[in-house]
């Protein structure tokens, strides 16, 4: 049985809810609602005049080709952040575990990208791979490759995963070490003596016990990928070239901030919205229960 | 089936600490071995280097005639039940059983035939289909028992495997685990740091002190002829009075040849006292005052301080206060608390060691 505090003054457990509620009010719920109601109106430029236009800015949104090009970018970018993060985090984090010598400072020096805010982290990057001045893009251009994520495509995209996918490591890392430590040695041990190699042991017993911790993660890299890669995209590539990495993040931005379209942009918010909340909906409704053990 | 030989084995750690510092000894095929000792002996890591899970830094280890230094735990045909169980927290019951025969390529069939023969004898057959947290801890315990004997290997390795159980079940699951092996006749080697464990399972018991073993030999033996001071006082509870012969009183008391002997500390068993006046010949005579008494119903212990106050002897565990004597008596009929009281042993029940308490003299 849980036991429940009965409190003499009927205010006092109002009061102390009302910091976190306040916070969640005025952060999260009336910006929320004035991103509906903005998604109903169509406004002018300059603000000054904003007339009632029903469901017009969605219809306009689902004609417009750009739009679904920017769900794919988003499907193609998150897909590819997400796996790459959590697989290199889970590999580095693997090694880390080992009673290494160096294993404190390997440690400190992978949770350092964290502490890397993610423009910052762009423009790095953006620099690393500038196709004329680069320290890194001469020896592509080196190998023969015509490196230049200003101008193609894919290299944009690739660019941007890196970047994202760098930052994001550190802390996957950190949760997937303190998931490898929380299992116990014996386990393993008993793997190791019921015949299991390393790798059969770390499939059969280890991945396994880990999942709850890959579970959150996912969760927490699937909306890292979708809201806070705006920094990186936005010092990296702008969106470009030509809108290949243009999420549906950052057309909320270009379109709102730079093209004035402030219906549009939060029409797109509310339905970027609801896709987040939907897809962890599912996750906790059906790849939650599979992670208990 | 299969001998498990140490040969001069030895753990040296990277620091330079050295946790086992040369142990010889063999255990036959079938045989029942305990390793016990206070914490920190090094019982548990000599356990864990037979299984492999520790490195070997000098010496040889040999299991079934083959030495098995550089070969994989997995490999050295050996299963072990570990003190926290170590169960496989996602796996059914079944699965936690299957898991080493599936390792090893055997068919699913047979698989199955072993697993269920496994849960008949340890009475898991109703709980195949559990996950271990759904368990109370003596069937997960059953659960460990069951992985280790399906595999059918040639020796069975026990890390304290009842020290996370109740009195109760520790009592009922150790009668267990000495039937299913007398049963199975798979040669055991089983760490406990309890002494009663260690007497009633094993039939070689290896004592262990500081990385180094004591004594070895079969449990009665080792109860009636410890061969240190610190065997004197770990194997037996409440543990053998040990006193310094430095005094004249004791000394005097003591037949010729003794006092002549190398002998520095006397040591007698709190059961082989007898409250009385009469001290028959070659035996000693102590005068007490009862401190405290415990009646436990079949039996009573008295504790009492010798009249002439003497330096006790530093020998760690179980150790007495100074000049403080533990008396066994039968029945709950005893001395009043304050009373003063003679003891008497006979000469055959008094145990010689020297003054260092690393040698027994008599």
């Amino acid at each position: 049985m849980e036991k429940s505090t009965v409190f003499n003054n009927r205010l006092l457990p109002y009061l102390l809810l009302l910091p976190q509620l306040v916070i969640t009010v005025v952060f999260f719920y009336w910006p929320a609602s004035q991103a509906i109601w903005q998604s109903f109106l169509r406004e002018d430029a300059f603000g000054l005049v904003s007339e009632f236009v029903g469901l017009e800015n969605y219809q306009a949104l689902f004609a417009q080709p750009e739009y679904y090009r920017s769900m794919l970018t988003t499907v193609i970018f998150s897909t590819l952040v997400a796996a790459l993060s959590l697989s290199i985090a889970l590999l580095f984090a693997t090694q880390a575990d080992k009673n290494l010598k160096a294993a404190p400072a390997y440690k400190t020096l992978m949770i350092w990208p964290y502490a890397v805010a993610p423009a910052v982290a762009g423009v790095l990057w953006f620099f690393m791979f500038q196709p004329s001045l680069g320290m890194l893009s001469r020896p592509l251009r080196g190998m023969g490759l015509d490196w230049n994520p200003l101008l193609n495509e894919n290299h944009a995209m690739i660019l941007v995963v890196m970047a994202a996918v760098w930052k994001q490591i550190s802390y996957n890392f950190l949760f997937f070490l303190a998931g490898l430590q929380a299992i116990p040695r014996s386990v393993l041990e008993a793997g190791a003596i019921d015949g299991a190699r390393p790798l059969r042991r770390f499939w059969t017993i280890t991945f396994p016990l880990l999942s709850p911790t890959t579970f959150f993660l996912l969760v927490v890299n699937i909306v890292y990928v979708f809201f806070d890669t705006f920094g990186i995209i936005d010092a990296v590539t702008g969106g470009g070239p030509a809108g290949a990495t243009t999420t549906m993040v950052y057309k909320v931005y270009a379109d709102g901030r730079l093209g004035g379209d402030l219906g549009g942009s939060a029409a797109q918010s509310v339905i970027l919205m609801i896709i987040v909340i939907a897809l962890t909906a599912i996750q906790f409704r059906y790849v939650e229960r599979k992670v208990q053990y | 089936m299969a001998n498990v030989t140490l040969r001069n084995v030895r753990k040296t750690y990277a620091g330079g600490f050295e946790a086992i510092k040369g142990i010889d000894f063999e255990v036959g095929d079938g045989q029942f071995c305990v390793l016990v000792g206070p914490s920190g002996c090094g019982k548990s890591t000599l356990l864990r280097m037979v299984a492999g899970l520790e490195t070997i830094t000098g010496g040889e280890i040999d299991i079934g005639g083959r030495v098995v230094n550089q070969i994989e735990p997995a490999d050295r045909d050996i299963a072990m039940v570990f003190q926290n169980y170590a169960l496989y927290p996602h796996m059914s019951v079944y699965n936690n059983m299957a898991y080493g025969l599936r390792n090893r390529g055997m068919a699913e069939a047979e698989i199955k035939t072993r697993v269920e023969e496994a849960a008949r004898i340890l009475e898991l057959g109703a709980m195949l289909d559990r996950k271990p947290r759904q368990l109370s801890g003596g069937q997960r315990q059953r659960v460990a028992m069951g992985r280790a004997i399906v595999r059918q290997p040639k020796v069975f390795l026990f890390d304290e495997p009842l020290s996370n159980l109740d009195a109760k079940l520790r009592i009922a699951m150790r009668v267990e685990i000495r039937k299913l092996q007398r049963r199975l006749s798979t040669t055991s080697i089983y760490v406990t740091h309890d002494q009663l464990e260690a007497m009633t399972l094993a039939d070689i018991l290896v004592v262990m002190n500081g990385g180094q073993v004591e004594q070895i030999g079969n449990p009665l033996e080792i109860y009636q002829k410890p061969a240190t001071t610190f065997v004197a006082s770990f194997i037996g509870a409440p543990p053998m009075n040990l006193m310094p012969l430095r005094s004249d009183e004791l000394k005097s008391q003591l037949t010729g040849d003794i006092r002549a002997s190398a002998a520095g500390i006397l040591g007698i068993r709190p059961e082989d006292f007898v409250i009385s006046n009469e001290r028959g010949a070659g035996g000693v005579a102590l005068g007490l005052t009862v401190e405290a008494i415990e009646r436990v119903g079949a039996e009573t212990f008295v504790y009492g301080t010798r009249q002439k106050e003497e330096q006790g002897v530093a020998a760690t565990p179980g150790e007495l206060p100074p000049g403080e004597i533990i008396v066994r008596i039968p029945g709950a009929v005893g001395p009043a608390i304050g009373e003063r009281i003679r003891v008497v042993a006979a000469g055959d029940k008094l145990h010689l060691f020297t003054a260092d308490g690393r040698k027994r003299v008599g």
